[in-house]
């Protein structure tokens, strides 16, 4: 009896580096402080409490990325469970900042008329519903659903082994299914939308699962640098191995949205509150692509041969299947899901190029990791604006996103129009915008890998694209105004959100040179 | 080999230190006072035209600072490069973005920025009740910006940008009174015509970058000479192209005369002083490329003396004051690009006509609008008269300018232009003959200007009342006088030794500078007799003595009538570029219907359909969202086995 006593007691605690962890702890502890502040403060001054919680938390985390990056540290941290290194940091400082962005757009107009229902749980058009709306309640719990989100996105692609990998994607996700049926109109679609991606997101967990089971079994082990060792020295049977990847790719490739994997994006992007759906383009984006280019580049780059082909396959599946569907659409609103999924292609090209300093990329030439890093990190700015812009145009207060009620736009609101049109020719890819230095820096990296004709491909793909976005733009400025639709004035935090994200895409498409070098600094992996 | 010829020596760059390494802000400044200005709307009405003006001042300030700085630099360090940064950086393609301050361009700096600071003081008067005058002041920011891009880029891509910004800005500002329809299709007719040349300009950039790989003035340069030379002519012949289009050069010059239509102060700066020489510019800055080529530079000289003969005859028979101007501006920078062509002998006298030529033509076109302002808008010569007493301060100004263009001794023009006038005979006896008609004309319709306008008797309608225009119009014009007096003089000495570095030109040494050039030689005295001819022949037709008819005179003197209809410019464009144009374009959009468009409608429609497919799979079903996840993992699964097996 004593003697198990004594095993127990010497498992010690594992020695954590709190500096290096503390991004991912102060966002997490303020999401609990969040559940907190709902429990004890009072109705009225809870709202602002939120907000101050949740952008102190904000700024502490990215000072503490700024704290490790400048200390140049590069280890793997946590008993091997987080790897903080470059490409690490750099997507925690986008995360964190670009949900900033997004807390701007959720805290548009006041409590009356905010994009969020007054009381969820009650039947949509109900009396308990009425008498929330009439006694001007709020759900302010959006707040610390996202900083979950937020704590979870940030272990996704910083996780360096599969269980944690498996962890943070359902504490980035279960937020994410609760903010997405909170929308404040058409609350029946928005709930429906929850629940769709509650299910495929089971669903998907489900092939995460046993991808990660069967990786399991092929190398006897969950941590990245042991599945790369198997990998080099197998002792199981190959079948383990690609039947093991193929599954867990497909659980991430779901979460980056890319087909045939993409059911749920369009129906959940347009049934969400707007606003979350510009953090979940944005952010959700990043954190999963961070976490496939990490686990395809870490754990299975030396089986790279086995997935490059089948990545290759998705890729132009993305791309095609995106832009074909665009076409017909329209929804505003639907469009732009449509086009994120595209963009998850053009992002695909660059991770199927696998072009690193070690599979035979020269000194100075854009990398993948580069490449993948830049474009996350604008086209999220440009996409937290754009959605933005579509809460502003409404039809008797609902937001009115079909194609006709945005004609003319651009003799209501010159200002809306233009700006509109801008990020539109940014997606497109279009000099001068972010958008294109982005498109030349995923190419660059894709044909460097040798897969010039995905390049091809793309290029073509991004002409087919020209279509809808220019449809818009034409439609906005040639049209003729609809009658029904208004412009509202957005409060000054929308605004804001709107003016950073113009910001972003004009500059990064004009001087990219600064936060290329910070992408291309952020290096490669550590193992 | 033609001695003048041969490959020169130009200093390389050194990277830039102190004053000069913020050059970038002369852009800057004058860029974000006209993006204020735009963006915050009626807010500004009362004090856009004073930040207008002041943004303009500091560029002024940090230019005259500059260059103080070079004059105390040894001359190989005077050329100095401010890199900004790579806009494009991947692996072995880069698109630089910087600044070359050297000789040249510091001395456009100061003209665009001094004479454009006159200027936008000017405009506070005369724009005083446009209640748009916030934007034109925006406007004419834009083009201080555009133009200082322009000569200070260091590659032909940034130049691009500069030469694509002024034109733009020009377009704004033709076509700013836009409730005239005349106006609206003045800026169109400008806009369209500078595409033209556009076309020219970008078609040699990547001709510069499929050959050299670079775009740097130095890059290309270097590589100039190792070049074939058909390439060189085709370069050479492709800048001239887009050159003719921005300095209104035959046969790109019928939207000059139009471009009047915007406001006078509009027509000093842009369409006399700067924007229309940026082609002058051009040509010595590529002159690396024309010492290599002889055909290519020899078009420039013809081009250049048949525009200094053509403008004159457009001045001749003119009698809109605006008009004449305009085409004596085409006649002077025929002279400007006679000399470029001429090569290194004559880069310096080209750029030191422009010089003092900004000096007095500004001069003159800011005269010309008072004379409008004290006149009701009106712009007929026949509608004047006699107003020298009325208006003394123009008229004596007006009178500085006009000294300095025809060339009387000791006045700017007299030493410019009798340079270049030299270095045409030397060059060809023939292009030297036709350089001094072009003297004695411009005296001739300078004089008559003269003498319509402030001279005779009055011959203006009785509810006009001709007064003199206030300080604020006033006092650029003295100061525009005085330097139309003593520019020359000034800078006589001293212009070829400071820009042989920068445009080399081994010959300077050949034409000694001094004050009495123009006594020390024949030529000089015969230049002197015909410009005499001219005046005296003016005397004659339109001395004070004579009645001069409200309406001109019908005429079927074919010389008149040609000059009245801009030597048939536009008749000339129509049935040479027009109307084939409208025919090509009747057949491309014929093909366009039945081919192209077919083929993208097709291919929009072929999309629209696959569209509608595959729209099929979006059913709003869960459970059929989960089968095309099935699907595709037995599809993805499949690959992963064939790539397996293969």
């Amino acid at each position: 009896m004593t003697q198990e006593i004594a095993v127990l007691m010497e498992i010690s605690a594992p020695t954590l580096d709190y500096r290096l962890l503390a991004p991912v702890l102060i966002v997490f502890g303020a999401a609990v402080v969040g559940v907190v502040v709902e429990a004890l403060v009072p109705r009225a001054a809870r709202r602002l409490t939120q907000v101050v919680v949740a952008f102190a938390a904000l700024v502490a985390a990215m000072v503490m990325v700024g704290v490790n990056a400048s200390a140049g540290t590069r280890i793997v941290e946590a008993v091997g469970s987080i790897a903080v290194d470059g490409p690490t940091l750099f997507l925690w400082g986008a995360l964190i900042l670009l949900t900033g962005l997004s807390l701007l757009v959720f805290l548009d107009r006041d409590v009356d008329d905010s994009p969020f229902t007054p009381s969820a749980a009650s039947v949509p058009g109900g009396v308990t519903e009425q008498e929330a709306q009439e006694a001007g309640h709020a759900h302010t719990e959006v707040f610390p659903l996202t900083l979950f989100a937020l704590s979870g996105m940030l272990v996704f692609p910083a996780a360096n082994d599969l269980l944690t990998l498996f962890v943070a994607l359902e504490v980035l996700s279960l937020p994410l299914y609760v903010l997405s049926g909170l929308a404040r109109r058409r609350r029946l679609l928005s709930q429906e939308s929850s629940l769709k991606y509650f299910l495929l997101g089971a669903m998907s967990s489900g092939f995460f699962l046993y991808g990660i089971t069967l990786l399991y079994g092929y190398s006897g082990t969950f941590d990245y640098a042991g599945i790369a060792e198997a990998v080099l020295n197998p002792t199981q049977p190959a079948g383990l191995l690609i039947a093991g990847l193929g599954l867990l790719g497909m659980g991430l490739l779901f979460k980056v949205g890319a087909v045939p994997f993409h059911s749920w994006t369009p129906d959940v992007y347009v049934g969400a509150p707007t606003p979350v759906t510009g953090f979940m383009a944005a952010c959700t984006k990043i954190a999963a692509v961070g976490a496939l280019l990490r686990v395809l580049y870490v754990a299975l780059g030396a089986a790279r041969w086995d997935w490059q082909p089948a990545l290759a396959v998705v890729a132009v599946l993305t791309m095609v299947v995106g832009a074909i569907m665009a076409v017909t659409q329209t929804d505003v609103k639907r469009i732009l899901a449509y086009s994120s999924i595209v963009h998850a292609g053009f992002i695909l090209t660059a991770i199927v190029g696998a072009h690193q300093l070690g599979s035979g990329a020269q000194a100075g030439a854009v990398t993948s990791i580069e490449a993948v890093l830049f474009y996350l990190a604008v086209y999220g700015a440009s996409t937290i604006a754009a959605f933005a812009l579509l809460t502003m145009v409404r039809d008797r207060g609902v937001e009115a996103n079909n194609v006709s009620d945005w004609a003319g736009l651009a003799k209501k609101s010159p200002r809306v129009a233009a700006a509109f049109a801008f990020l539109l020719l940014s997606f497109a890819g279009i000099p001068l915008t972010s958008g294109f230095i982005g498109k030349w820096v995923v190419f660059a990296a894709a044909w460097g890998g040798g897969y010039a004709w995905l390049v091809i491909v793309a290029v073509l793909v991004s002409v087919v694209t020209a279509v809808f976005y220019f449809g818009i733009i034409v439609s906005m400025f040639f049209g003729e105004p609809a009658e029904t639709s208004e412009v509202v004035e957005p409060s000054i935090p929308t605004l804001l959100a709107v003016a950073i994200g113009i910001a972003v895409t004009f500059v990064a498409g004009v001087v990219p040179g600064p936060l290329l070098e910070l992408a291309a600094k952020a290096g490669e992996f550590v193992r | 080999m033609n001695p003048l010829l041969t490959p020169l020596e130009t200093a390389t760059p050194v990277a830039a230190t102190g004053v000069t390494a913020w050059a970038w802000l002369l852009i800057a400044v004058p860029l974000v006072s006209a993006g204020v200005l735009l963006i915050i709307g009626r807010a500004g009405d009362r004090w856009g035209h004073f930040l207008g003006t002041l943004a303009s001042l500091v560029s002024a300030g940090l230019a005259v600072t500059i260059f103080v700085t070079m004059l105390g630099l040894p001359t190989e360090g005077r050329s100095q490069s401010v890199h900004l940064y790579d806009w494009i950086s991947g692996g072995n393609w880069t698109i630089p973005l910087g600044l070359q301050v050297d000789q040249l361009s510091v001395l456009f700096c100061l003209l665009i920025t001094i004479v454009g600071s006159l200027i936008h003081i000017y405009s506070i008067g005369y724009m005083a009740h446009d209640p748009r005058r916030r934007r034109f002041f925006a406007f004419l920011n834009l083009f201080i910006a555009a133009m200082l891009l322009l000569v200070l880029a260091d590659n032909y891509l940034v130049l691009f940008f500069g030469w694509e910004g002024v034109g733009l800005a020009s377009y704004l500002l033709i076509g700013f009174w836009q409730e005239r329809p005349s106006a609206a299709a003045a800026a169109k007719k400008a806009f369209v015509i500078n595409r033209v040349g556009d076309m020219g300009m970008a078609i040699a950039i990547s001709l510069m970058l499929a050959t050299f790989g670079t775009v740097t003035f130095s890059g290309v340069n270097a590589a100039a000479a190792e070049a074939s030379p058909a390439t060189i002519t085709l370069l050479g012949l492709l800048l001239l192209w887009g050159a003719c289009a921005k300095s209104a050069q035959v046969p790109l010059q019928a939207w000059l005369l139009d471009a009047m239509e915007g406001p006078t102060p509009v027509s000093a700066l842009i369409h006399a002083a700067t924007m229309v020489t940026a082609g002058v510019y051009l040509v010595t800055r590529s002159h690396e490329i024309y010492a290599h080529t002889e055909w290519a530079s020899t078009a420039v000289v013809v081009i250049g003396t048949i525009t200094l003969l053509a403008g004159a005859w457009i001045g001749c028979s003119k009698d809109d004051i605006k008009k004449v101007l305009a085409g004596s501006t085409m006649s002077q920078i025929g002279y400007m690009m006679l000399a470029a062509g001429i090569g290194p002998a004559g880069y310096a006298f080209a750029i030191f006509h422009l010089v003092t030529h900004g000096f007095f033509k500004a001069n003159m076109f800011l005269g010309a609008g008072s004379v409008m302002h004290a006149m009701d808008d009106d712009v007929d010569m026949r509608h004047y008269g006699g107003l020298a007493k009325y208006m003394p301060i123009t008229f004596a100004t007006f009178g500085a300018g006009f000294l300095a263009i025809i060339g009387f001794p000791f006045t700017a023009g007299f030493f410019s232009k009798d340079h270049i006038i030299e270095a045409a005979f030397e060059h060809n006896q023939v292009i030297g003959i036709l350089a001094l008609v072009g003297a004695a004309v411009t005296a001739f319709y300078m004089t008559r200007l003269m003498l319509m306008t402030f001279g005779g008797k009055k011959r203006w309608r009785d509810d006009v009342h001709p007064h003199e225009s206030p300080l604020v119009m006033t006092i650029p014009l003295i100061l525009l006088g005085i330097a139309s007096l003593g520019g020359g003089l000034l800078l006589n000495n001293w212009i070829g030794g400071w820009l042989q570095p920068a445009v080399g030109g081994g010959n300077v040494e050949a034409h000694a500078p001094s004050l009495i050039a123009g006594f020390a030689s024949p030529i000089g005295w015969i230049t002197l007799a015909v410009v005499a001819i001219g005046v005296i022949i003016a005397f004659v037709f339109f001395g004070p003595r004579k009645d001069i008819p409200e309406v001109a005179p019908a005429t079927r003197n074919p010389l008149t009538v040609a000059g009245r209809h801009d030597l048939f410019g536009d008749a000339f464009n129509d049935a040479v570029v027009v109307r084939p144009g409208e025919a090509l374009t009747r057949g491309v959009l014929a093909v366009d219907r039945g081919g192209i468009d077919g083929a993208i409608h097709g291919f929009v429609g072929l999309l629209g359909g696959l569209s509608v497919v595959v729209r099929r799979l979006q059913t709003g079903y869960v459970r059929s969202y989960a089968l095309v996840m099935v699907v595709g993992a037995a599809v993805l699964g499949g690959v992963l086995v064939l790539t397996q097996l293969s």
